[in-house]
């Protein structure tokens, strides 16, 4: 048998569900954001170890801009940069991490968060051969930009565009390197 | 109905996806892959088991006209503790389904076992009837899952068997109706007998 519906009940319980709702939440979130906060850095030092040589210490987290954008960057002694670069893929933003090296030659790169064609674009993050094209680049001897526009990174197959985005997102990452260690 | 029925009728006679059709947003988007078809199935099982619990042991104190904003508001807190636990145990699962944790608030499948059973029976009877939808739930989201990816990448829960790609179509979204339609068509002619 369901109460009355009378606008003392109906307000009543209404905020009383609320009110222990929201208890809850706060109690919840008070548990999680320690191990949330863990979780995404151990996340972000994962995706620097695989973009930079082997470094020690905790790197932190530095912002630079360039051409208007704000670029997130690590600075790691030794190692190098390790700059996260965000374009326009095709179905939405595209985050890259690459790491540069002391010697200004890119070391790898990786994927931090696409929302790419599963199964075209979407091999940005995992196909191999793709993604391993970047190590070891010298710009000085290749171009940033895929064959077709007359670079020379080779696409994936049909997925020209993420391609292109990706190969942009690396040369941006490359301008603010240059721009990094023109102001030291 | 029996407790061992109540469970059971998930699978076959209440089946949420081929027989009572609720819930095809998740369903049709998250199935990309046996594993994820699984661990979505997992988490709106863990809601509606929740939610059908706490439901049936308030619905008799909520006045009618204000179920549903109840409901909504006890089934919400349930995904966002969801998604606030997955973010912070398990952050590789809750990066691939993303956007489909929230909008779990959404499914129909947990708001219409609330309506339809949870509010009218005893907590036990609403907690086996959350365990049989959300099982009969994740299986049939596994099962489609394990489809696609067959079809649609050569492999089954990550490990593959063909090299090179599957049929690309059967990754996007044509694929996924083109498979719950046979499935569908598959399930009700077995059912029937």
């Amino acid at each position: 048998m369901a109460a009355k519906s009378n606008l003392k009940n109906m307000a009543l319980s209404l905020t009383l569900v609320c009110l222990v709702c929201s208890a809850i939440l706060g109690i919840v979130y008070a548990f999680t954001a320690e191990p949330v906060r863990k979780a995404e850095l151990a996340k972000t030092n994962a995706s620097i170890a695989r973009v930079l040589p082997a470094f020690e210490g905790v790197p932190t987290q530095q912002m630079t801009s360039w051409k208007g954008a704000d670029y997130p960057y690590y600075s790691v002694e030794g190692a190098g940069y390790a700059i996260i670069s965000r374009v326009n893929g095709f179905g939405g933003p595209l985050t890259l991490m690459v790491g540069i090296g002391e010697d200004g030659l890119i070391v790898n790169t990786v994927v931090l968060s696409h929302a790419e064609t599963p199964g075209l674009g979407a091999k940005c993050a995992s196909d191999a051969s793709f993604i391993d094209q970047f190590k070891g680049w010298n710009t000085a001897e290749k171009r940033l930009a895929v064959v077709k526009d007359g670079g020379d990174v080779d696409a994936i197959t049909a997925s020209t565009i993420t391609s292109r985005a990706y190969a942009l997102a690396v040369a941006n990452a490359y301008e603010v390197y240059k721009q990094l260690k023109g102001d030291e | 109905m029996s407790k061992l029925g109540l469970v059971t009728k998930g699978f076959l006679k209440e089946n949420p996806t081929f027989v009572l059709v609720l819930g095809l947003c998740p369903t049709l988007a998250t199935t990309t892959s046996a594993m994820n078809g699984l661990e979505m199935g997992i988490a709106t099982m863990f809601v509606l088991i929740l939610s059908n619990i706490v439901i049936s042991l308030i619905s008799p104190a909520v006045p009618d006209k204000v179920h549903i904003p109840v409901y909504i508001v006890v089934i919400a807190t349930f995904v966002t503790v969801l998604q606030m636990l997955m973010q912070a145990y398990v952050p590789d699962v809750y990066e691939t389904l993303g956007l489909f944790i929230p909008l779990i608030v959404v499914n129909c499948i947990v708001l219409g076992r609330a309506e339809a059973f949870a509010s009218k029976n005893t907590a036990l009877d609403s907690a086996l009837d959350g365990i049989g939808i959300g099982l009969g739930f994740t299986v049939t989201l596994t099962v489609i899952g394990i489809v696609r990816e067959i079809l649609g990448s050569g492999s089954v829960f990550g490990w593959k068997f063909i090299s090179g790609d599957g049929i690309l179509a059967f990754v996007m979204a044509p694929g996924a109706f083109i498979v719950l339609g046979y499935l569908m068509v598959l399930f009700n002619k077995l059912a029937k007998r």
